[in-house]
């Protein structure tokens, strides 16, 4: 099998304006008689659902939460990046292609990349158009911040609550093509499978969360936009709901997945303080334009911060990064924090997080201003650790994050099953290997807003003549038997163990073998483990309640029984990688400095799996990345 | 759910708030009228009678009160239609502390007007009623003589008690009742919605003040000290 | 630490809930209140039982989606605080704590502890959005906004509709919710265009969902995990009564 990628042709700056002039349309008349589904309500899902109701087609819309306005997104706090160069220092969208291609260590495809910098100047006017209240300067115009990973200032923000903003614009967008009855949008629904008809996506199984009922949905193409999987490792910044479900069992019928392994840990989040916690609060990464990150020179210190007198600190980041300093991008800052935890400096109860110090900046801008930046974030880390950042440095740690991974689709975002999109997060496609803070946003809306719509309707003016599939039909019929025996299967094992406890066990796993740092050796002990612990949870899982009810504990086993074959995906997919690049370190393949060592003669590849079936092994097929427009650099953050 | 012909919870509330303003508006020309019973006894007497006489002839002040008593009812009913909706609406918890976040008296309006409406019960059978249909004496200028009703009315201490305590229900009902209008008639700006809220504290002391000292005042000049 | 939780059960909308006995050993001060009831309900679950159903999702006061009564106090004792950042440190060995759901006409419950708050994304759907279609929007910087303008807009706009307002509300009264987005859109230019036409159409949902009167008794402000400020009701009431005057 050979992945085409679909890149138009020409020159890199050209090939976005040329697929939009050569793709195919929908008249309107012909529009009001197809079907989309969009699984998810974040921002590439509301985006999507919103714009192509608008432009006519009929509309479901799909989210796990109780309100559309719920999703994950809303969590996204720094801000997003959009090469408008309203700072004058520099900033082209080539220059963002660059830095977002450098910043994934040259492991995304260039044209995916330089067609999300083209598009961010749009969505910054599209946002500010629906009222997202951006932060600005006093004479009216719209103000930036830098973040990790680059020198320009090009990070719009509103406050410390940037994806929230976002997210209530495509929201309000998206309701209000619900009220004008283009959009039937269902809350409380999780997908549970993607009817697939004559090789294409042509429905979707989902299950009210609320009456245990299994629904059917027909449509012409299915849009999955559910997100990241980082909650896979149980301790996350991300939300307990947060699951790889969705684009799993859209794997399982055919849906290839791509560099699965490739999770984002990001720097600073609030360290754990016992077995009984459930997530990592995430601090933004903005708080590094401030805050000085250091552990004491000596190890096992158990002076209070304060008391630490400045020649007995360790800036490490300015120390090793010079020319980037706190500013490195988060996979170097993550690895430089483990690197110094591990060798014993780590701080705080569980000796497991490092100071960042506001002192410095305090000091020279005064409490006033650095509030007035980051008032929200110290009050949040005060309710949470009920202490005061303005006195006392915070204790941050790194905490998986985002998944660079996911449904592997090509320059249309289209999965390998036509018919099938995954937007936003839950595809694999302009982050590489790390993703640069203030990007998730961007990638989630330009995927919804302006790529989807020209793609979309570019599949579906080919479906023009499919008629509705009723959902009688034996490919329905077929789906929801296999998810009613899969849900029926997880209740009837009534064994001694929580859902949580496999998810926790599942979580550590990974940290361990599969996180910050990799080996050979510790991948092929977790792949292990994994099968172990897999059929320990068909043998001794236990779910309370029914089926045919609302059943929280029945929620978390179904995703916790997919987490635990896409564990061993990722824990394949890190062991095939000999080599280390962004976020995907392996201890075997790194400079005598302890920075990533790539390999581009053997590893110029994203690895894109096809599942194959229970109990086989999956096989790796490789799409080979093509630079012409940059060069192949070390990644040098120093 | 059959609201549509039914006017909106913001309208009811506007009702209430240009009718209780009213009414505020009402109680200063009220105690202005009635600190006069604070002179020295004859000096009160004469003002105080004449001063009756030339509101009841009035015809401006005729059609004013005829705006009073319709503010009045108007201001119950829509507290009644209002609390009706209200109690239908409202979660109910087996434990309640909600009340710490909030002032007993912004939660407690339509008690306090309750006790009010009960006092103005009594207040016009004593007043007003003697005064429009009662057969009053009347003073050396040929007035009536509402002042020497209003000392005999308080004459007993229980009754002087009454009528401060429920003055203190009416200073409460204006201290979240003036600045409360303010805000259901929309007043937003934060430097002015301060300001109003100064002036409501200041004006529901006065107001409480005032009349609650009038017949303590008559109470002990009149029956205590001199008898 | 020893709790002595007394949690609401009801099976459905249509059964009687009432509130069941459990005590819970060994919480730790650092814990969370959601990870408390995971604590209990991870026993409940090894015991066999049924655990109790509740809303939460993010776990760091932004989605909105947790929201208890605890001890009678919407998102429990600590003002301007979500339920999944209020921590065990709050409460002493021994405590009793009652915990509901948060209760209204408006807020059915759906099971144990949590509602219905779809109320409020269908006071949303009646106007609270700016009509703009996807890529139709003009430069960003082509109307300048004040950055007190913007900052103020945002004020408005950072609630997370959880629904503690109308919980804490004794009439149940959804005005700073829906009031919010109202303030949030009619500050900036790009909403004020419809300003009048959605304060109309957003209150007359309002109230077509059964919430109650404002009684301006400001225990929204206090309970609001983002501090939304009551003065945005005001300013409801101003446009409203504006809207309806200038209505032709």
């Amino acid at each position: 099998m050979e992945l085409n990628a679909k890149i138009p042709p020409g020159p890199l700056k050209d090939k976005w304006s040329f697929y939009k002039d050569h793709a195919k349309l929908v008249n309107p008349a012909n529009r009001k008689k197809m079907d989309v589904i969009v699984i998810g309500t974040g921002l590439a899902g509301s985006a999507a659902a919103a714009s192509l109701a608008e432009m006519g087609y009929n509309v479901k819309s799909f989210c796990f939460q109780d309100s559309a306005r719920r999703a994950h997104s809303v969590a996204a706090q720094g801000g997003v990046n959009a090469a408008k160069n309203y700072k004058n220092d520099g900033d082209s969208v080539y220059r963002m292609f660059y830095d977002t291609i450098k910043g994934g260590d040259f492991r995304s495809r260039e044209a995916n990349v330089y067609r999300l910098a083209e598009c961010s100047a749009q969505l910054i006017d599209q946002a500010v158009a629906q009222g997202v209240p951006f932060g600005r300067e006093y004479g009216g115009y719209l103000n930036n911040r830098s973040f990790g990973g680059v020198q320009v200032s090009r990070t719009f923000y509103a406050r410390g609550q940037t994806g929230q903003q976002l997210l209530l614009g495509s929201y309000q967008a998206l309701m209000r093509q619900v009220a004008a009855k283009t959009v039937k949008l269902y809350t409380r629904h999780e997908m549970l499978d993607v009817v697939v008809i004559d090789g294409k996506a042509r429905g979707v199984i989902v299950r009210n969360l609320d009456t245990g009922e299994i629904e059917r949905h027909s449509a012409h193409t299915v849009i999955l936009a559910t997100g990241g999987f980082g909650k896979i490792y149980y301790l996350s910044t991300l939300a307990m709901g947060c699951n790889a479900s969705a684009i799993w069992r859209a794997h399982k019928k055919g849906a290839l997945m791509a560099c699965p392994s490739w999770t984002q840990v990001h720097p600073t989040s609030l360290p754990q303080s016992g077995d009984y916690q459930s997530k990592l609060t995430l601090m933004s990464e903005s708080l590094r334009n401030d805050g000085r990150i250091w552990v004491p020179l000596k190890p096992s210190e158990n002076r209070k911060p304060n008391d630490i007198p400045e020649s007995e600190r360790d800036y490490y980041l300015e120390r090793r990064y010079p020319a980037f300093g706190n500013l490195a991008p988060r996979d170097i800052s993550s690895r430089a924090a483990k690197e110094r935890i591990d060798a014993g400096f780590g701080v705080g109860p569980q000796r497991n997080a490092v100071y960042l110090d506001f002192s410095k900046a305090i000091k020279e801008q005064g409490k006033g201003r650095i509030k007035e930046k980051y008032g929200n974030l110290f009050d949040m880390y005060r309710k949470i650790t009920a202490t005061d950042a303005y006195v006392e440095p915070m204790m941050i740690s790194p905490a998986a994050h985002f998944s660079m991974g996911g449904l592997w689709v090509d320059y249309e975002l289209m999965t390998t099953i036509p018919g099938l999109f995954a937007l936003g997060e839950a595809n694999f496609a302009d982050h590489g290997a790390n993703r640069l803070g203030a990007n998730s946003l961007l990638q989630a809306c330009v995927d919804g807003y302006f790529i989807a719509p020209y793609t979309v309707s570019n599949y579906l003016a080919g479906e023009i003549k499919s008629e509705r599939v009723p959902i009688d039909h034996q490919a329905f019929i077929d789906a929801e038997v296999q998810v009613r025996a899969q849900l029926s299967k997880l209740l009837e094992i009534n064994g001694t163990k929580t859902a949580d406890y496999f998810h926790k066990t599942l979580g550590k796993l990974l940290y361990d073998y599969c996180g910050l740092s990799r080996s050979k050796e510790g991948l092929i002990h977790a792949i292990n483990e994994i099968k172990k612990l897999r059929a320990d949870f068909y043998k001794d899982l236990k779910v309370p309640g029914d089926e045919d009810e609302m059943n929280g504990e029945l929620e978390k086993a179904g995703r916790i029984g997919d987490y635990l074959e896409v564990a061993e995906l990722m824990c394949l997919d890190a062991l095939t990688r000999d080599e280390s690049c962004g976020a995907h370190f392996r201890e075997e393949y790194q400079t005598p400095e302890g920075e990533a060592l790539r390999n581009d003669e053997k590893f110029c590849f994203v690895s894109a799996w096809k599942w194959r079936g229970e109990g086989q092994e999956e096989l790796l097929i490789p799409e080979p990345l093509h630079f012409e427009n940059v060069e192949l650099a070390v990644r040098s953050y120093k | 759910m059959d609201n549509k012909n039914r006017a909106s919870t913001l309208m009811r509330k506007t009702l209430m708030a240009v009718t209780g303003l009213f009414l505020c508006f009402f109680l200063v020309i009220h105690l202005l009228g009635n600190l006069q019973l604070l002179l020295p006894a004859e000096q009160a007497k004469a003002s105080f009678n004449s001063y009756s006489q030339l509101l009841s002839g009035n015809i401006f002040i005729k059609i004013i009160s005829y705006v009073l008593y319709a503010s009045i009812v108007i201001h119950c009913l829509d507290a009644l239609i209002i609390t009706l909706k209200n109690k239908k609406t409202a979660g109910r918890y087996a434990v309640d502390n909600r009340g710490k976040a909030s002032k007993w008296y912004s939660r407690n309006m339509g008690i306090l007007g309750t006790l009010i409406l009960i006092f103005l019960v009594f207040h016009f059978r004593d007043f007003w009623y003697q005064y429009k249909f009662g057969s009053l004496p009347k003073d050396e200028s040929g007035h009536k003589d509402l002042y020497a009703i209003v000392v005999a009315a308080y004459h007993d201490w229980w009754y002087v008690l009454f009528y401060v305590l429920s003055m203190f229900a009416l200073g409460y009902h204006l201290l979240h009742g003036f600045y409360s209008a303010a805000r259901s008639l929309g007043l937003y700006h934060p430097k002015y919605v301060s300001w109003v809220r100064t002036f409501g504290t200041g004006y529901s002391y006065i107001i409480t003040i005032g009349f609650a000292i009038i017949p303590i005042y008559i109470y002990l000049t009149q029956h205590v000290l001199w008898n | 630490m020893k709790l002595y939780l007394k949690i609401w059960r009801q099976s459905d909308a249509a059964s009687e809930g009432k509130l069941v006995d459990y005590e819970l050993d060994n919480v730790i001060p650092h814990m969370s209140f959601l990870e408390m009831m995971d604590t209990l309900n991870e026993q409940l679950v090894l015991k066999g039982d049924r655990p109790v159903e509740f809303d939460h999702d993010c776990r760091e006061g932004i989605c909105g989606q947790c929201g208890m009564m605890i001890n009678g106090q919407a998102h429990g004792p600590i003002a301007n605080l979500t339920t999944c950042q209020l921590h065990m440190r709050e409460f002493k060995d021994g405590d009793t704590i009652y915990v509901e759901p948060f209760r209204a006409l408006a807020f059915p419950i759906k099971r144990d502890l949590r509602v219905d708050r779809s109320a409020f994304d269908r006071i949303i759907m009646a106007g609270g959005f700016v009509s703009v279609n996807t890529g139709q929007a003009p430069e960003a910087n082509g109307i300048p906004i004040t950055h007190e303008q913007a900052e103020s807009a945002f004020d408005s706009a950072a609630c997370i509709g959880c629904g503690a307002c109308v919980a804490t509300c004794k009439n149940s009264s959804a005005a700073l919710f829906t009031s919010a987005k109202i303030s949030h859109l009619a500050k900036l230019p790009q909403g004020k265009m419809e300003s009048r036409k959605r304060v109309l159409s957003m209150v007359k949902q309002m109230d077509e969902e059964n919430f109650g009167h404002c009684s301006n008794t400001e225990a929204c402000e206090v309970e609001c995990p983002q501090q939304i400020s009551v003065l945005n009701i005001a300013r409801m009431n101003w446009e409203y009564s504006l809207s309806s005057v200038l209505k032709k």
